[in-house]
């Protein structure tokens, strides 16, 4: 691991670090040990984020810098790179009726970058597509997001077909986003309410049991 | 002699202003006692506004949005089209709520108008959100390229001719190929030709069907507030104006566009919320112009404690926002600044303008603290949950209305109000904010 290059990229450093990427290609090193540093960099920049050093816009730029960096590195991969292992499965979404993204988007890059393997479902997500989804990926957890006073009952609706389809025994629900709270929370009668990213990191944690 | 407007400082302006609001020109009351209530809660606001002692705590019922749809029975999708049924669902709000204030159907978009020039921006209920829907909803994207701050900042109202709204209007694409306005200069040759493009007329000919459907529109508007007014409610927002930072970065850049260019081009950013604060502030002042009540309210996006740290929002947010807010003042306006999400962090800041000027309306906002650390200085408006008004009882929201009175309604300077407006919810719990304003806000 080059320290250099995970403080740098943590840092947020586009120039250099677009040019520690390019000289590191151009010296025949093994493009997986790239990508494993920006593994490291990516849990440092969630790390501070959750601390309350970093905030949206440093969040959004890292997966700005992320992406420039596999730009230039996946022309180099081979296909046998190996595959981290995973905490777990996360589904997530944002509930029919509500197309808001941003803070969707944020806990999965948070719950990605701490290890869990994430389907985010994206936004205006049917009942349907839900237990579709729970169904067929079998998650532990389902993340609920929603932005809106409507929200509310869309949540509501999900939890329901969930349990209707007899799918809710063994998933833990949690919901997160704008107006909502433990209120919403009683209502939807899901099982945690997150105030923010790093809640949906702790809670996942929590109930897949990893430390 | 009378002095000229220009003359006046800000405070003789308000004056001014509230004593419009206070008789308005052309409306004509249904009754003495309508009158005499249409007084007594505008100056009801108007105290609470400038930090006095009012005759009791007023209150803004979050059904002042959308909720009349829902409340009647009917929905967004169909008020949007269907002006009768928007007048029905109005009126019937307007006669069936107490309130200190009514807000005509002015948010209810004209949805002909939207379709007439294909809208890009927004989705609403039968147009790219399932029917049921209560709101609308806005489409986050890249409006504005991140090369192209140059230009939006050499001349913003070209810019937003022909490379915006070609952008979010999908029928004025045309638009791309009009020439800049300011090409007619001395004697006109061929300045003319890109007005023969059937694409060009082809985006006026929406307009102007947009502008004829918004005629119905604004006269099912226009009948309701008149009725609202000479019923004895006023109204308590003339315009709406944004941050500078929130137009960038909502409007034009989009969330992901904004905070990578805080990063990668920062002075372009500033040059760029310089350019546009005359703008929302020239904006505004035309549409207070034109109605009665001398209050701008501001809905504030980007600044709230979660998308950006103290130090950002002080570099990035606070500077620009700050100018327009005091452009308002200084015209003898009351900007409501809405914080929606949470502003915890940035109590400091924000109390930084002269003393009872502007009101501070809370989302999701320690309320207690921000009445601690700025309610010496600025009106405090908030902040009765959305979920408690959706989910709680009457009783819940009456008696936590009471804690909010007592603490924030403490030597005046409080407007009991809710966090966000609600789109749905037992109308009953409405009614007991109300109630909550009458029995325990008193001074």
């Amino acid at each position: 691991m080059s320290e250099d290059f995970v403080n740098k990229m943590a840092d947020l450093k586009e120039e250099e670090v677009l040019a520690l990427t390019k000289k590191r290609l151009a010296a025949g090193e093994d493009p997986n040990k790239i990508l494993a540093d920006n593994t490291a960099a990516m849990a440092i920049v969630g790390k501070r984020f959750a601390g309350g050093e970093y905030f949206l816009p440093e969040l959004v730029f890292s997966g700005e810098l992320l992406k420039e960096v596999m730009a230039l590195v996946t022309p180099h991969l081979k296909e046998s790179s190996a595959k981290t292992k995973k905490l777990g499965k996360v589904v997530i979404g944002t509930v029919a009726g509500d197309i808001h993204d941003i803070g969707l988007n944020i806990v999965e890059f948070m719950l990605d970058v701490n290890g869990f393997e994430v389907t985010n479902l994206g936004v205006d997500v049917p009942v349907e597509k839900f237990v579709k989804a729970v169904h067929d990926i079998n998650p532990p957890v389902l993340g609920l997001s929603g932005f809106l006073t409507p929200a509310f009952d869309a949540m509501k609706e999900t939890v329901e077909a969930l349990e209707k389809a007899g799918l809710r025994k063994n998933l833990k629900i949690m919901i997160g986003g704008g107006q909502m709270d433990d209120e919403v929370r009683k209502y939807a009668k899901a099982d945690a309410y997150g105030k923010d990213a790093m809640a949906a990191v702790t809670l996942s944690k929590q109930w897949i049991g990893a430390k | 002699m009378e002095k000229k407007w220009t003359e006046l400082t800000p405070d003789e302006k308000r004056e001014q202003r509230f004593r419009r609001w206070l008789s308005p020109p052309g409306v004509t009351f249904a009754s003495p006692q309508a009158e005499k209530l249409y007084k007594e809660r505008v100056t009801r606001f108007s105290k609470a506004f400038t930090l006095q002692k009012p005759d009791r705590v007023p209150c803004i019922l979050p059904s002042m949005g959308l909720y009349a749809a829902y409340y009647a029975g009917t929905n967004l999708a169909t008020v949007m089209y269907d002006f009768d049924e928007m007048k029905r669902a109005w009126r019937k709000v307007l006669h069936e709520f107490d309130a200190d204030t009514f807000v005509p159907p002015v948010l209810v978009p004209p949805g002909p108008s939207l379709d007439a020039v294909d809208y890009k921006l927004y989705k609403w209920p039968g147009h790219g959100l399932t029917r049921s829907t209560l709101s609308y909803q806005a489409v986050e994207g890249e409006y504005m390229k991140a090369d192209e701050y140059d230009a939006l900042i050499r001349d913003p109202s070209d810019f937003w001719l022909r490379t915006y709204l070609p952008r979010v209007f999908g029928a004025l694409k045309g638009f791309t190929q009009l020439p800049s306005w300011t090409s007619f200069e001395e004697i006109v040759t061929g300045n003319f030709l890109p007005f023969a493009n059937p694409e060009v007329q082809a985006g006026f000919n929406a307009m102007a069907k947009a502008g004829m459907e918004s005629l119905k529109w604004i006269a099912a508007v226009g009948e309701i507030s008149a009725e609202a007014l000479a019923m004895g409610f006023p109204g308590v927002m003339s315009a709406l104006a944004k941050a500078p930072f929130d137009t960038l970065g909502d409007t034009l850049r989009g969330t992901q566009g904004i905070m990578t260019d805080i990063f990668r081009q920062p002075e372009k950013v500033h040059a760029a919320m310089e350019r546009i604060a005359p703008i929302a502030i020239n904006n505004a002042l035309s549409s207070v112009a034109m109605a009665a009540a001398p209050i701008v309210m501001m809905p504030l996006h980007k600044g709230a404690d979660s998308f950006m740290s103290v130090k950002q929002y002080e570099t990035f947010y606070w500077p620009t926002f700050k100018k327009v807010v005091m452009a308002f003042v200084n015209e003898g306006i009351v900007p409501v600044l809405f914080a929606e999400g949470s502003y915890n962090k940035r109590l400091d800041i924000i109390g930084d303008f002269p003393k009872g000027t502007v009101a501070w309306y809370f989302d999701q906002t320690d309320i207690f603290e921000a009445k601690k650390k700025i309610g010496n200085r600025c009106c405090i408006m908030g902040n009765v949950p959305s979920s408690l008004i959706m989910t709680g009882t009457p009783q819940q929201v009456k008696e936590h209305c009471r804690k909010l009175i007592e603490v924030c309604g403490q030597g005046g300077g409080y407007v009991l109000a809710g966090g966000a407006n609600v789109d749905e919810g037992n109308p009953e719990n409405m009614r007991a904010m109300m109630e909550a304003a009458k029995e325990y806000g008193k001074y």
